[in-house]
Formats: structure tokens, C-alpha cells, sequence
């Protein structure tokens, strides 16, 4: 019923004829592209359309972070989780050059956004104005798409194009600079969605003869591997990626942004690639014959030595992204096409039958990594907890269901590593950029996203740092978001780096922190601290039966490192387990 | 290194440009020439863009250019691979010393002038790049006062038209 007459009034929104502000107007299209949800933070530039926004508080919710920063890593994971694009507010000046990292950020790991800046009068513009920046020139090599709107007449047709761009094709971030004066302005109303750019192709068409010149290659496979990026979640073809593995009984390996597209618990599930990876598919890359990428774009993290990768094997890449394609690994078929669109074709004409022999390696791989690694840091003998016992624990009492936000570091490799993901679409981390506090934001975008969900935020002691004021965001919405952060005293990975290729020349790494518990107490939200392993256990069930936000601080071992690990300039076989 | 001339049809929208010049400046590659202008289609840019660099960077900055919303096409041709010309003007100071050697020197070199005042003259001349810098030698005894060229304009050889990329674009 509700939906019902939402959608009725939608629909009398988009009546012709009336004559609006162009506040309005834009809040307007907001709603006409099914935004309920964003994120800001108001200034003098945008107040217009702050204005406007107030007589639409039922339709739009918008959540007011405490740094432009936090206010598009939240919309991120939103966008990530329900799939549309993130919305963002903020103001001219050093409220857009706040964003920028957010819009990196988006941009590299492919999320859609609008983001919305306020700026000066147009007559104001290149005049030095207070508060101007030229936020399309700093914004431009970070967005797919942006444009400054300066008359009131634009609005409706830029941000139907601003949205169409967003969502489409490889997806991104696009950025709209409104001015003062074309927000107060007003014209008829009058709005349509995008439909078409002629000089902009999403989706491209099939090629069939590409398909089947891949679908020839792996069909006479002896050892194929498939390695799965984020571009499985983004078409949605989590079902056909299963069923692609299963008919060609191919091992998958996933890509970081890649993980939660296939279920760990899987039989042909392998585990994660790169630097901090798992031992065997990385060890394999450099044996299989045919190696099948789809959705994922040869990050160096992901190659290491470009000259030593993969070498003696044929390279099948599926991205919908023509510029991806020979950018960083020359392959042998490029397939053009969104991820769903190509193995849904393949899923009608591979098959292969069970490769004992070639899984058997991946499990030896495994076996290996667990007596040398996993099981030294998820059984640590050590006096301190280590990160892994922390994830570990976390991911069993979870049931691998959650949400899990990470910021960027030791910790993040760390969860990506022990989470044992089982649904698709529940890991939300920086890759591309490694922005350092992303992850508590993150878990706010999330937990607006799927009210019902368990997220977890997983952060360092010094990402943590860096976006700590949107705890306020978790007071004011009353959002049950738990935070844990794993607290080395240490920018850990960086001291990781400084310990194996610095002579343990420990600069500038190490940190006296404040207490946190302390801190987050005075946001109004329940936490604790625990450094003993005999009370771990408890102390994350204890978080995740808190009906409300919960912090957790567990302080782990300082000298721990991240294994295994592709050293830098080292190629994917020479991965190193101690 | 080896020099590529690149040839990008685009809308004609501000801040295109830019975004197109930033494809070549983070990766460190330096634009010899620049020429950009309306092309065959009414709305559409035209850029001819002559850089050097090798064959692998020169593939992935055109698929990065096709990548830009309002970019139709971006391509890149060897030297055999098209026919360019560029255009130079010279301004140089009217004076005796011209007399004489003047006529020879413009039938020579196929140059043309295109103005005559008391205090200079312009002759233009339309070639290659090196022709063009030839004449400039030969003026220099004459005290060229300003010598202006346009940078490279190009067609292809190929046989497939940009409207039929168009045309392929908005089916």
C-alpha cells in the first residue's frame, strides 16, 4: 500500500507545468531516479537545496555525516550493497575538495555515485570567490562523468544523464556542481529519464565469435582456473558464475573486491588472489593452462611481476570495459561484454569433466599455507591475540552472514583472508585506492542499506583515526553498527613493510593512542576492550548480541606480519610463506 | 619511440579538452601538436593529436580517450597511414633587403603572401612540418618578426569514414 502511494505521488512529482526552484527541481529528480537515501553535509552553497529538502523528508532521508569524507564512503557501501547509486551532498570549497577522496575511491573500485556540490554564484565564477574551488577541474580525473550546471533549465536533463551515466556500464562516480544562483532560480518542471548518449555505449554488444573462440579454449582446458572480480557482483551473476565453475568443474580464485561472488564453502572455491592472497591460486596462476578473468582488471596487487604472470597460459578476459582488455596483461581472447551477459552464452555450450589431479594441487597448495600460516596465527601460541584468532572467531559466531566493512591495512587483508564469505554482496572494502578510514563509514552506508543486517566494521588502530567523528553519525541514527578495531599501536602493514624490506627501520609507524574505549563512550555507544585470548570469544558474542551499536577493541600482537605475501616486484609464483 | 598521430571525434562541450589532455598528461606523454575543430558533422569536434610515444601506451591512451563520455572515436595512425599538412605564417619586416631575392625565394618554396603593408609583410605556406621550418631558416637572414603554425591536421587513409562510426554509434 505504501509502495502504492509513493509511487502514486512520485508520478504526480513529475506533473508538467508547475514552475519550481531549481532546489527543487533537483530534489525532485532525486526522487524521480528512486533515490530515498543520501548522505551530506550542508554549507553555504547548497543551502537551497537543504531548503528544499526539508519539505521532502519523507520521501528522501538524508543522513548528515561529520566530514564530507565519511559522507561518500557511506554512500559507497550503499551504493555497493543496494546496488543504486550513492547519493551526496555537500558544499563548494573545502566541502567538494572533501569528497575527492571518496570519488578516487569510487572511481578505481568502480561504485556508482551522484554526487552533488554546491558552488558560487555564477557571476562569482574564476573570480576567487569565498569558497569557490573548481571542483569539474579537480573532480574530472576521479569521475566517470561531471558537469557544473549554471542556469536552472539544465537541472532536470543533467541529473537524468548524471544517474544514467552512474549506473550503466562499468559503473563510476559522476559529480554535478550546481550554483547558488541556478538553485534559486526557477523554471517549468518538466522530467524524463535518460535513455541513450549517443556518444556513450554501457553495454556493449555480444560477439559471438568471441564467445565461441573462448568457449573452444575452455572447453579443451586440462587445467583452467577462473578468476572472479567485483564485476560478478556489479552484473549480479553470482547464479551463473556457479554454474559456469560447476559445468567446466573449474577452480574459482576471487579478486579482493572479487570476495562474497562465490561461496567459501564451495568445493571448487580456491581462495583469494594477490600479494596477500592465498598460497595456492597464486602458485597456480603460473601452472594452469587456461586462465579465465572475468569482471576483474589485472590490478598490479593482483599480477605482481607483469613479465613472470602467467606466462605459459592462453588468458580469457570478460570485461565490460574495452580499455581494461591488454592494459596490463595481454590476453589471448578479450570478451567484451558484462559478466552475466557472457557466462549466461558460455553456460550453453562449455562442459568438462572432474580434474582430480588439478584440484589436488590446489589442495596441497592449501594444506602447506595451513601448517606454515594459518594455523600458527588462527591457533597463535603467542602471549598477544593475533588478528587472524579475531576474524576467525568472528566470521564462525557470524556464520560468515555478515556484513563485513574493512578499512585498509593488516587488518583488512587479514579479514579478507579468514571471513569465510557466504553470501554474495558482503564485503565492502577500499581496493583500488586503500583509502585508510573508510571502513566504520562504510559500515554506516551498510547498515542505512540493510537495516536487518549484521555489519561489522574491521578497522586498524590507525585508520580508525582518521574518520573517528562518524561516530556521531551511529549516535544520531541510532544505527546497531559494530566496530571493531584491531589495535597494534602500529600502522601494521606499513610496519610489516618497514620489518621485511626497511631493515626493520621503524619509521614513523608506531602510535600512542588515545583510549579509545574512553572515546567512543563519550559518543553515547556502548564498548570494551579485551587483550586476553580467554576473553575473546565472549567478548565478540557479547558485541553481536548488543541489540544497539557496540564497540570493540581488541588489542592484538604488534610484531605479527601478513603471510603469505607476494613481495613487491616479485612474480605471483614466488610467493613467500614465511 | 616513434611517432603517432591520433585523430578523436568528440562533442563539442566545454571541459572536453581537458579531459582529453589529461589522458596524455598522466602518463607522462608530451603533446607535440594540437589541432582541434569542427569536423564533417555539424556538432562534432575533430582533434588531431601528434605525440611520440610506442604502439602499446598509444593503444591503451585511445582506448582511455573512447572511454571519455562525448567521445565517439579515437584512433591512431603511423606516419604512412595518413596524409597531414600544416599550415605557417611569417611575419617579416618590409625592408631593401628584400628586393630581389624575394620572388625566387616564394616560388621556391611555394609560398604564398598574403599581405603587403609599408611596415611588414605575411607570407603563408602550407606543407610539412619540416618544410615549413625550412622557409623559416631561409627568412631568418630577413628578421622574421613572428612565425605562427598551426600544428598538424590529418586525414586517414583508411577506408572507414567517421559517419559510418556515427552511424554504427546511434543504432
Amino acid at each position: 500500500m505504501e509502495t502504492a502511494a509513493k509511487a502514486e505521488n512520485i508520478k504526480e512529482m513529475n506533473n508538467t507545468g508547475e514552475t519550481l526552484s531549481g532546489a527543487e527541481i533537483l530534489v525532485r529528480s532525486l526522487i524521480q531516479e528512486g533515490v530515498d537515501t543520501m548522505f551530506g553535509y550542508i554549507g553555504g552553497a547548497i543551502m537551497p537545496v537543504y531548503d528544499a529538502l526539508y519539505d521532502y523528508q519523507k520521501e528522501l532521508k538524508h543522513y548528515m555525516s561529520r566530514h564530507e569524507q565519511g559522507a561518500t564512503h557511506s554512500a559507497q557501501a550503499y551504493a555497493r550493497l543496494t546496488k543504486k547509486p550513492g547519493v551526496c551532498f555537500t558544499t563548494s570549497g573545502p566541502g567538494a575538495t572533501n569528497l575527492l577522496t571518496g570519488l578516487a575511491d569510487a572511481y578505481l573500485d568502480s561504485t556508482p555515485m551522484v554526487v552533488i556540490t554546491g558552488q558560487v554564484h555564477s557571476g562569482l565564477l574564476g573570480s576567487d570567490a569565498f569558497q569557490e574551488t573548481n571542483m569539474v577541474g579537480l573532480s574530472m580525473p576521479v569521475t566517470k562523468w561531471n558537469f557544473q550546471i549554471t542556469k536552472v533549465e539544465e537541472i532536470a536533463e543533467v541529473m537524468a544523464k548524471a544517474f544514467y551515466i552512474a549506473r550503466t556500464g562499468r559503473p563510476g562516480p559522476v559529480l554535478i556542481d550546481i550554483t547558488k544562483d541556478a538553485q534559486v532560480q526557477k523554471t517549468e518542471y518538466k522530467y524524463e529519464r535518460c535513455k541513450g548518449i549517443r556518444s556513450y555505449q554501457p553495454v556493449p554488444k555480444l560477439n559471438m565469435d568471441e564467445i565461441s573462440a573462448a568457449a573452444e579454449l575452455i572447453n579443451s582446458a586440462k587445467k583452467p582456473m577462473i578468476l572472479a572480480g567485483q564485476g560478478i557482483l556489479l552484473s549480479g551473476a553470482e547464479q551463473e558464475l556457479m554454474e559456469f565453475a560447476e559445468k567446466t568443474q573449474t577452480p574459482v580464485a576471487c579478486t579482493l573486491l572479487g570476495l562474497s561472488s562465490f561461496p567459501t564453502d564451495h568445493p571448487l572455491y580456491v581462495g583469494m588472489l594477490g600479494m596477500h592472497g592465498n598460497y595456492g591460486p597464486n602458485m597456480n596462476t603460473n601452472q594452469c593452462d587456461v586462465l579465465i578473468a572475468i569482471g576483474m582488471r589485472f590490478d598490479d596487487r593482483v599480477t605482481g611481476d607483469t613479465s613472470k604472470y602467467a606466462k605459459q597460459a592462453k588468458i580469457v578476459h570478460i570485461d565490460i570495459d574495452r580499455s581494461e582488455h591488454n592494459k596490463n596483461i595481454s590476453v589471448d581472447i578479450p570478451v567484451l561484454a558484462d559478466a552475466k551477459q557472457a557466462l549466461t552464452e558460455l553456460n550453453k555450450v562449455v562442459s568438462g569433466s572432474e580434474r582430480e589431479e588439478w584440484m589436488q594441487t590446489f589442495k596441497d597448495y592449501y594444506q602447506l599455507e595451513y601448517e606454515k600460516v594459518i594455523e600458527k596465527q588462527t591457533h597463535s601460541s603467542r602471549e598477544r591475540i593475533n588478528m587472524a584468532e579475531v576474524i576467525d572467531c568472528l566470521s564462525e559466531k557470524t556464520n560468515g552472514e555478515a556484513v563485513l566493512c574493512t578499512d585498509v591495512g593488516q587488518h583488512q587483508m587479514t579479514s579478507a583472508r579468514y571471513y569465510k564469505f557466504k553470501n554474495p554482496n558482503t564485503q565492502v572494502t577500499s581496493g583500488g585506492l586503500g583509502t585508510m578510514g573508510f571502513g566504520m563509514p562504510a559500515a554506516i552506508g551498510a547498515q542505512i542499506a540493510d537495516p536487518n543486517a549484521t555489519v561489522v566494521s574491521v578497522s586498524g588502530d590507525g585508520g580508525f583515526q582518521m574518520t573517528i567523528q562518524e561516530l556521531a553519525v551511529i549516535r544520531q541514527y541510532k544505527l546497531p553498527v559494530k566496530s571493531i578495531v584491531l589495535n597494534n599501536s602500529f600502522l601494521g602493514m606499513v610496519r610489516q613493510w618497514q620489518d621485511l624490506f626497511f631493515e626493520q627501520r621503524f619509521s614513523y609507524t608506531e602510535m600512542d593512542n588515545p583510549d579509545f574505549v574512553k572515546i567512543v563512550e563519550g559518543y553515547g555507544i556502548k564498548a570494551k576492550r579485551v587483550s586476553k585470548r580467554e576473553e575473546l570469544q565472549d567478548a565478540i558474542q557479547e558485541m553481536l548480541d548488543f541489540p544497539g551499536a557496540f564497540f570493540l577493541e581488541v588489542v592484538v600482537e604488534t610484531e605479527s606480519n601478513v603471510l603469505p605475501m607476494i613481495a613487491p616486484g616479485a612474480a605471483v609464483s614466488e610467493m613467500r610463506l614465511e | 619511440m616513434k611517432e603517432y598521430t591520433i585523430t578523436v571525434f568528440s562533442e563539442n562541450n566545454i571541459g572536453l579538452l581537458n579531459e582529453v589532455t589529461i589522458v596524455f598528461s598522466r602518463r607522462k606523454i608530451n603533446i607535440e601538436s594540437l589541432t582541434v575543430s569542427e569536423s564533417e558533422v555539424k556538432g562534432v569536434s575533430r582533434y588531431t593529436i601528434v605525440v611520440f610515444s610506442d604502439e602499446k601506451k598509444i593503444e591503451n591512451v585511445v582506448r582511455q580517450l573512447e572511454k571519455i563520455i562525448g567521445v565517439f572515436k579515437a584512433l591512431y595512425f603511423e606516419a604512412e597511414e595518413i596524409v597531414h599538412q600544416e599550415v605557417a605564417l611569417f611575419k617579416i619586416a618590409n625592408s631593401p633587403k628584400l628586393n630581389g631575392n624575394l620572388e625566387a625565394l616564394i616560388r621556391r618554396q611555394n609560398a604564398k603572401i598574403l599581405t603587403v603593408n609599408p611596415d611588414f609583410l605575411v607570407i603563408e605556406r602550407v606543407g610539412y612540418k619540416a618544410e615549413n621550418q625550412e622557409l623559416f631558416n631561409e627568412l631568418e637572414q630577413y628578421g622574421v618578426l613572428q612565425f605562427a603554425r598551426s600544428g598538424r591536421v590529418a586525414v586517414s587513409c583508411q577506408k572507414k569514414e567517421f559517419t559510418s562510426y556515427l552511424k554504427e554509434l546511434s543504432h
